[in-house]
């Protein structure tokens, strides 16, 4: 058996449910969706008992009807775990993870500005990456977004 | 109560000795540093969101110029991902040639750095002497691909350029004379005394701290994490070919130099091994204009570390999301670690350690007190008179020598 599926495995004893939520789609790729309800224990299982200290980064998505988020996590053997949540369109709100991981405070700040998610437990700060004179309700990843100028 | 000798100082955006225009905002007590905050944004230009709203070969070509130092690195860990959303057996032969550009752009990368590190810590010889030869892997990289940077060799499927067999003995020629340099520069690093002694115990970072901070690239190698993408998660050839991951265990900037001076060994080694094995057959196969709808990650080891791609395919000819993580941003957390509790004098070094091509700890333009929060606007002239003032108070007066140089001057 393979390092993904035996990763698979222990996520699906752990986890009622969430084997059919589990994809492999090459070696050292595993893309899991999770419940925002099941995030948190699904995230610390992962890091701490399957081993994966290294945050790569996160990625937020517009899909339109909701937000996602994914955490790509690594281990040192080149194994990737990318756990995706979703959000709600109208009010996307998520817990902040700087707790497991520090240096996720610069990429939570990235989904405040650019997608205009509000990350609980992120610390006041300076804004990342856009300009302090840029509007707050206005988040250029956004897919409602255009430039004001035609590109 | 006002404590008037902790001082905030502001370095940027805009300054003389920045590369790139970057803020800090350093909370000072005395020369030593309580704590720094740092202001990234200021060359955003929107890369993720341009890429959407373009085809899939224009995004190329955009994400290329992320960066002007490993523009391979960017494209490569672009087109890798989608490859692998389009199913593309990308052949042999340009898998091999992404990895020679690769490590050409890492020797330029290095001894770059190399010389920087050497200027910042004023050993400005070693600048020229590095910036020097660095000449010889810019010819060869503007020899293969037409360009010193931005090759624009990728494309999806394979690469736009061949490698003639004399263009292989030129290669071959220019690293004979880079490893005879480099072999001088680890000499150089391991044994100049003034190297050692000013690198020595700077911009400690424990081994326990960059693990936990994520840090990445020679960053974490001299901190003894063997975290290295061509190793751990390999991509175009490295699987095939043999190479040791550096690492070092002094946790500091000499670390660091000791590290890339070393990885330089390893990529003409690398160099070598492509251009000898490099199997025969074609450099591209076609690559569909609409991508099928998925999702990859592509990792990559660049000069500074792990570099990540997220790209989302909706089956149109445009991404439907692409997302970078540069390796600057992942070490972010481990500088200002770094930086805590040590000198002022130092930051130029241990910023440009991991590599961003930092500088300075130049002049304020406001001085905000840190516990009362209010900041005041110092000229030039009110800055001038506090120091002849603060220098009267110790018993020590120069306006008689000044009046005397001035006298003499205008005489």
């Amino acid at each position: 058996m393979t390092v993904c599926e035996n990763i698979k495995q222990q996520l699906a004893a752990q986890f009622p449910g969430i084997e059919e939520r589990v994809k492999i789609p090459r070696p050292r790729r595993i893309f899991v969706d999770s419940s925002i309800e099941e995030f948190k224990k699904v995230f610390e299982y992962a890091i701490n008992e399957l081993g994966f200290k290294h945050l790569c980064t996160i990625t937020g998505l517009d899909e339109l009807d909701k937000f996602s988020l994914i955490y790509h996590l690594a281990q040192e053997n080149g194994v990737l775990l990318n756990i995706k949540i979703s959000l709600s369109h109208e009010d996307p709100v998520v817990d902040s993870i700087i707790g497991y991981f520090p240096a996720a405070e610069i990429y939570e700040r990235e989904l405040v500005d650019l997608f205009g998610i509000r990350v609980n437990g992120l610390p006041e700060g300076l804004r990342y990456p856009l300009t302090d004179d840029w509007p707050l309700d206005e988040h250029p990843l956004r897919k409602d977004w255009k430039p004001k100028t035609a590109s | 109560m006002r404590d008037s000798n902790k001082f905030k100082i502001p370095i940027g955006p805009q300054h003389p000795a920045l590369k790139e225009p970057e803020s800090f905002s350093v909370a000072l007590r005395g020369e030593k540093i309580l704590g720094v905050d740092i202001r990234l944004g200021y060359n955003h230009r929107g890369i993720e969101k341009a890429a959407e709203e373009r085809t899939y070969i224009q995004s190329l070509y955009i994400i290329e110029r992320i960066c002007g130092i490993c523009s391979h690195s960017h494209s490569t860990c672009f087109v890798q991902a989608v490859e692998e959303i389009a199913a593309l057996e990308v052949p042999k032969r340009a898998l091999y040639i992404r990895t020679l550009i690769g490590e050409l752009e890492r020797v330029h990368s290095h001894l770059l750095w190399l010389g920087v590190a050497g200027h910042e810590i004023g050993f400005d010889t070693l600048l020229m002497y590095t910036w020097r030869d660095r000449e010889v892997v810019m010819d060869l990289l503007a020899l293969l691909t037409g360009n010193r940077v931005n090759y624009g060799v990728n494309t999806y499927g394979g690469v736009r350029r061949d490698i003639s067999p004399e263009q292989a003995r030129e290669i071959l020629k220019g690293v004979d004379i880079l490893e005879e340099r480099t072999k001088y520069y680890i000499e150089v690093a391991t044994q100049e005394v003034t190297i050692i002694q000013r690198l020595s115990g700077v911009g400690v970072l424990s081994r326990e701290d960059a693990l936990k901070l994520d840090a990445v690239g020679p960053t974490a190698r001299a901190c003894g994490v063997a975290r290295d993408i061509r190793k751990d998660d390999p991509y175009s050839a490295y699987a095939e070919v043999p190479f040791s991951v550096i690492t070092d265990d002094h946790c500091d900037v000499y670390g660091r130099t000791v590290v890339r001076v070393k990885e330089l060994m390893e990529s003409y080694k690398i160099i070598r091994y492509v251009l000898k094995n490099m199997p025969e057959g074609p450099i591209a196969i076609k690559a569909p204009r609409k991508i099928p709808a998925g999702e990859a990650l592509g990792r990559y080891e660049a000069p500074r570390g792990e570099d990540v791609h997220y790209v989302k395919a909706n089956g149109t000819e445009k991404p439907e999301r692409v997302k970078v993580r540069a390796p600057t941003l992942a070490n972010l957390q481990a500088v200002k670690h770094m930086l805590k509790d040590r000198y002022l004098a130092d930051m130029p070094i241990v910023i440009a350690a991991i590599d961003p091509c930092f500088s300075c700890t130049d002049r304020m333009i406001a001085v905000g007190y840190v516990d009362s929060n209010k900041a005041e606007v110092i000229n030039w002239e009110a800055l001038r008179s506090y120091g002849i003032e603060w220098y009267r108070g110790k018993g020590i007066d120069f306006s008689k020598l000044n009046k005397e140089f001035s006298r003499r001057a205008i005489s």
